[in-house]
């Protein structure tokens, strides 16, 4: 194992759930306020996954009162509690950025049987 | 003790801190380093402590004079010599190992590494000129420009900054913050980026240390 590798391993987040792009994830997300915390939940569908090791990033989207949000997380975040899958999908891309141009029932995605 | 170490720069990566901020993260291979010789007020004129960064590899073929002046110390001949201040000489030996554990986590510290050359570089990467505009027939696109004057002062002043040589030079960081220190792996974690590329030479010196010579 490189030194980068053996630096980067003590700090990556095996605890997290594995998950695809595709899946319909809940994200947890902590929340500072002050010096208080609340855990805040971001639902929607993993367009992109990005990177290796402590620079990986993830993209999910969701459409939030018509209009689409997208938010990127860190994959290794402190702020991430816990990922929640919520559906798996099949899918036959690694980036789902043609969901952006899609609405309705066309942004549907045909689910993993498994 | 000895206010500095030699290093080697391993490469780049990231961490968070404890609010979920990225930081980001240079990993230095800070030591082993054996001190070869001592220099004294009464023989050299100063004081400072030569060191030498044992690596697994030394020197295949070390000249004789090479082997003569690692003889004292008692390590193979090394191939990174340097020279660190030291604000208290009678504790240290020739012979004596210098570990990373003379950074403490949150100290600052300075360090000096060789850049990466770029060659012949124009004015526009070397010295952040403008340049000119890409199309609509714009006829100037990297050139310098002016110089200067033309028969007065029929020359062209000193220090005029144009193309050459880049990079390839001693390059001094000051006040890095150690985010981590592991001595089982003579590891030092750097908040920011350092000169160089992987695989350079580096000297980390301790932000606190004043050298005796610049009081």
């Amino acid at each position: 194992m490189n030194l980068v590798d053996m630096v980067e391993d003590k700090q990556l987040r095996k605890d997290l759930d594995p998950f695809n792009v595709g899946d319909t994830v809940k994200i947890h997300v902590i929340i500072r306020e002050g010096d208080k915390e609340r855990t805040q939940i971001f639902q929607g569908v993993v367009i992109s996954k990005r990177g290796a090791g402590m620079k990986a990033s993830f993209t999910v989207r969701k459409v939030s009162f018509g209009i689409g949000v997208e938010r990127v997380f860190p994959a290794h975040s402190k702020m991430i509690r816990k990922i929640e899958v919520v559906r798996k999908a099949n899918v036959r891309r690694a980036k789902l950025y043609y969901l952006r141009d899609l609405k309705g029932k066309a942004a549907r995605l045909k689910e993993d049987q498994g | 003790m000895v206010e500095g170490l030699i290093g080697k720069k391993i490469g780049m990566t990231q961490q968070f801190d404890d609010a979920g901020n990225v930081i980001p993260i240079t990993i230095l291979k800070a030591g082993p380093c054996t001190v070869i010789q001592m220099k004294t007020v009464e023989k050299d004129g100063y004081v400072a402590v030569q060191l030498g960064f044992v690596e697994e590899r030394g020197v295949r073929k070390p000249l004789k004079p090479q082997i003569g002046h690692f003889k004292r110390s008692g390590v193979p001949v090394v191939r990174k010599l340097q020279e660190v201040g030291c604000s208290d000489p009678a504790a240290v030996k020739e012979g004596d190992q210098i570990l990373v554990d003379i950074f403490e986590v949150g100290e600052t510290i300075h360090v000096v590494g060789t850049s990466k050359g770029k060659g012949f570089a124009g004015v526009v990467k070397r010295h952040h000129f403008a340049g000119g505009g890409a199309s609509h027939g714009s006829m100037f696109h990297r050139a310098p420009g002016s110089i200067g004057a033309s028969s007065y002062p029929s020359r062209v002043v000193k220090g005029m900054r144009m193309g050459g040589h880049m990079g390839d030079e001693r390059v001094t960081v000051r006040k890095l913050k150690v985010v981590a220190t592991d001595k089982d792996n003579n590891l030092l974690l750097v908040k920011g980026a350092v000169p160089g590329a992987k695989g350079g030479y580096v000297l980390i010196k301790k932000g606190t240390f004043v050298s005796p010579r610049a009081k």
